[in-house]
């Protein structure tokens, strides 16, 4: 286990302005607490995976296989020609810098090869030498370089250093995403054997067992079981969690996180009781028992074979249509790459909601619906008893995950629901929420306590802005909906921000809900005493 | 180091064109075999560039989102910035390539030790000489349109006319003129003294930059200073796009320098960054629509996976599901 991480003082002795320098020629090394092991031999066994083998990052010999320059080379070429992403990111950056200071790892590290440009420049310099006529006649003149075992070594370093946010595309003039290079990379380094654990543990866990956690059927039925006990606790209401239940009408897929992790599991009671609530007819399944996607952070092929078991239990439980819980990366999966990979999904009915009516046209094609979306149309048609007051002892504000925000557009319906679950909503900066929300600092597979300074240096940014509105409005809860925020913020802001903790938007449900039947609420779902006394202000 | 070279290249081919201008045999060369070979090498290369992306395929949607998806009828959403219809996007794409709409955004990030503290601020200075520079380029390389047909079109009159309203020489002065070198200037000025800028910045980038300065300043100097025989340039021009190439006599040797430029820049864009300009039309991120879940869209190149089937999953946890009391395929 690597040592305390250094002091918030010590961490931000840093300068944006680099040195004077030619960047091929500046080296790093692998210092503790800014990197991440390797992936365990039998994980990638277990995934079929290339060149299984025991090796660190921080060893000189990284044991890859003879031919792994003709390897990388020839994943290139089959890339540049599959992804037209690819070819064009590598062909058209123009060097303006507006990408530069976007990025919360440069902004916490400056580091400034985690510029987004420059990061990327890791790569296109290796492009340029062997893909383009330029750089294979003039080199180094045209900004090409060899490709040689420290460069692949800078790779794994900077390339986990990327959370595949795409702020910097945000910004770019041509859109160039650096998250998509960041993917290919990925791709490249795994073809040789050099990949994370962090990243893969997970993947074979979720192939194996159906999540990350790796947990086996009968204690994922546990520790539902344990949430419906939980709830008749707080509210005397007694609800009912179906599992892989054929013939339901919705499945209902969250990330594993929610029924395994703090504070993501208030989320969970959220959903549990807003469904019995409205009288919902779901199950869960124990099969696809995890939305998130960690093939994701490690090849498109990964993302889709982790991914093909909704649609084949959508199928095989003879739903309707898909509900999705609060997690970021699973839904870029969902929005943008589902249907595409593991579609058509013509066994399913565009969905509609069984309580109000609402069809989900947004959706009629993947079938997948966000939480959020479900939630504030129930509201919006005044399906729900809400009494915002009983969330009267958190001040809210809001971050927008990453994926939801940039991969998807779902910006609206999160704070729609905050605003009718709570009195105290407030914003944080502009340019640090919406589609320039800033990342947590852990995402895409890098949510590791090895790689602690790295985070906490990349959850800067986020944890500043918190600090703002905790500073003005006493701000103490951060709402989001990504089960690695809820899983990596409460440490960033502890170690920034002190006093800010961290919470799903259905756990605001839970305790706004007024449930039939319910017993008077001392507590709020976390077992803390609610501010009582003050009028119930009800939306019904 | 970088930018000495580049500037050094570029004296160096000024040079080369401003002797070769003196000497007729070299004429032929810098008038016509020139010329021709910049355009070929242009034309060839650019087609060569988008057919090479093109034929990349778009295997998913990938759009960078920066507004509110069309989801629920109650919710407005950005038509524009997540744009879900093609007529958004061709509006999203249009305000990009003609106003830089995500350069705009740019801003400014400073760390406070005490604190600590992030601040952000306000730096619109990039996209205020990136806009004026094109723009200004645009304008400039129509108003050439005069020397290459006859009789010059009216909406390059029209063009001109306000252009020139700064009615305070003669010839009239040329807004676009002053603002080109203006703007050019700011963008090196901007690479040599940002730090990170310039650590980022290759010999490539400082040549496009002196490049097209010395195109730039050797117009003017001939516009303005030094002029050169227009009558002769609209002969050779026109006799070099009907493919009936006659050398003038003279016409002055900035136009060497001029003309050799200009067909460095063609001949030197496909295989540059320049090439940039055919590339934002083709950018994933930006020319796709946010409409993902609504249309299924489809990879050329999809292909089957090894997945772990329900069936086997049942199998391997028949005893553990059975023990919890969940339903079973098999008992
Ligand atoms: C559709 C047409 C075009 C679009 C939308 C476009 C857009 C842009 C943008 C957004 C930038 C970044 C801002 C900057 O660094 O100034 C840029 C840079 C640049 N463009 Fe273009 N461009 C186009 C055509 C051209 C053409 C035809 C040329 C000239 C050959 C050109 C030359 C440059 C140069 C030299 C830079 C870099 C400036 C620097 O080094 O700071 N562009 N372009
Ligand atoms: S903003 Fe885009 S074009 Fe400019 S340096 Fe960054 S990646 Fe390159
Ligand atoms: S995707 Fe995010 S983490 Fe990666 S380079 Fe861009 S801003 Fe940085």
């Amino acid at each position: 286990m690597p040592g305390a991480p250094p002091k918030p003082e010590e961490l931000v002795q840093i300068s944006y302005d680099p040195p004077r320098a030619d960047w091929r020629k500046t080296r790093f090394d692998f210092q503790k607490g800014t990197y991440c092991y390797s992936a365990a031999a039998k994980n990638l066994r277990y995934l079929d995976l290339p060149n299984p083998r025991d090796w660190q990052p921080y060893e000189a010999d990284w044991k890859l296989p003879p031919n792994w320059k003709e390897i990388i080379l020839k994943g290139m070429k089959e890339r540049l020609e599959k992804f037209r992403s690819f070819r064009l990111f590598m062909d058209i950056c123009v060097r303006c810098g507006a990408c530069a200071d976007k990025c919360h790892f440069f902004l916490g590290s400056a580091d400034p090869k985690n510029m987004p440009v420059l990061r990327a420049e890791l790569i296109r310099s290796v492009y340029r030498r062997y893909f383009t006529l330029a750089g294979r006649i003039f080199r180094g003149l045209a900004g090409a370089r060899d490709l040689t075992e420290d460069v692949l070594k800078e790779w794994f370093y900077y390339f986990y250093q990327c959370t595949e946010c795409r702020r910097c595309s945000v910004f770019c003039p041509f859109g160039i995403d650096t998250a998509e290079i960041t993917i290919m990379v990925r791709e490249l380094l795994n073809l040789v054997g050099v990949n994370t654990n962090w990243v893969l543990e997970p993947a074979a866990n979720c192939f194996r067992t159906g999540n990350h956690l790796g947990i086996q059927p009968h204690t994922f039925k546990d520790s539902i079981d344990f949430a419906v006990d939980e709830i008749e606790e707080i509210t005397g209401v007694r609800v009912e969690a179906p599992i892989n239940k054929k013939g339901a009408e919705i499945l209902f897929i969250v990330p594993s996180a929610d029924y395994f992790a703090v504070p993501h599991y208030y989320t969970l009671l959220g959903y549990l009781m807003l469904f019995h609530e409205i009288g919902l007819d779901y199950t869960f399944s124990a099969y696809a028992s995890e939305g998130g996607n960690f093939g994701f952070f490690s090849s498109h092929e990964m993302m889709k074979r982790l991914n093909a078991k909704i649609y084949a239990e959508a199928k095989r439980l003879g739903v309707k249509w898909i509900l999705g819980g609060e997690c970021g990366h699973m839904w870029r999966v969902i929005h943008q790459y589902m249907d595409t990979l593991n579609g058509p999904a013509d066994f399913l009915e565009e969905p509609v909601s069984p309580i109000t009516g609402t069809r989900f046209a947004n959706a009629r094609s993947t079938k997948m619906v966000h939480i959020c979306e479900f939630t504030s149309d129930l509201i919006y048609n005044r399906k729900l008893k809400l009494d915002p007051s009983r969330n009267d002892h958190w001040k809210v504000t809001f971050h927008d995950s990453c994926n939801p925000a940039r991969g998807m557009g779902l910006l609206e319906e999160p704070r729609y629901i905050i605003r009718n679950v709570a009195n105290h909503f407030y914003e944080m900066p502009e340019n640090t929420i919406r589609e320039q929300t800033f990342c947590c600092g852990s995402g895409a597979g890098l949510g590791t306590d090895e790689n602690i300074d790295m985070r906490l240096r990349g959850g800067l940014p986020r944890a500043n802005a918190a600090k703002y509105v905790r500073d003005k409005y006493g701000v103490n809860l951060l709402t989001c909906i990504c089960a690695i925020d809820k899983a990596t913020l409460p440490t960033a802001l502890e170690y920034w921000t002190p006093g800010v903790e961290v919470g799903g938007i259905h756990e605001l449900v839970a305790n706004a809900l007024v449930m039939k039947g319910e017993k008077e609420r001392i507590t709020d779902v976390r077992g803390e005493p609610l501010q009582l006394g003050k009028e119930a202000t009800v939306n019904a | 180091m970088n930018a000495l070279t580049s500037f050094i290249l570029i004296l160096v081919v000024t040079g080369l064109a401003f002797a070769g201008g003196e000497i007729s045999s070299c004429r032929v060369l810098l008038d016509v075999v020139l010329p021709y070979a910049a355009m070929a090498a242009f034309l060839v290369g650019l087609v060569y560039r988008v057919l090479k992306w093109a034929s990349s395929p778009v295997p998913f949607n990938i759009p960078t989102t920066c507004g509110q998806q069309k989801s629920l009828s109650w919710i407005k959403s950005s038509w524009i910035e997540s744009a879900h219809t093609k007529l958004g996007v061709a509006v999203r794409m249009a305000i990009e390539i003609l106003l830089f709409r995500s350069l705009f955004r740019n801003s400014r990030a400073q760390i406070r030790q005490e604190g600590p503290r992030l601040l952000y601020s306000e730096n619109k200075w990039l996209w205020l000489g990136a806009l004026a520079f094109h723009w200004s380029m645009l304008v400039i390389v129509l108003r050439h349109l005069r020397f290459f047909v006859e009789p010059v079109p009216r909406f390059i009159l029209a063009m001109d006319a306000v252009d020139g309203f700064f009615q305070i020489s003669a010839p009239q002065l040329l807004v676009t003129d002053v603002v080109i070198i203006v703007a050019l200037l700011f963008l090196l000025q901007r690479r040599l003294t940002d730090p990170k800028v310039r650590y980022i910045s290759l010999f490539s980038d400082y040549l496009a930059l002196f490049l097209l300065l010395g195109i730039a300043i050797s117009g003017v100097l001939m516009r303005y200073f030094f002029k050169v025989d227009l009558e002769a340039v609209k002969q050779l021009a026109i006799g070099l796009v009907t493919f009936s190439p006659i050398v003038p006599a003279s016409i002055g040797a900035l136009f060497f320098v001029h003309l050799t430029l200009v067909s460095f820049l063609l001949a030197y864009l496909p295989f540059s960054k320049l090439v940039h300009m055919g590339g934002i039309f083709l950018s994933p991120t930006r020319n796709l629509p946010n409409d993902s879940r609504m249309v299924r869209h489809v990879n050329p190149w999809n292909y089957p996976v090894k997945v772990h089937t329900y069936q086997e999953w049942e199998e391997e946890f028949h005893d553990k599901i059975k023990a919890a009391g969940l339903p079973l395929e098999r008992e």
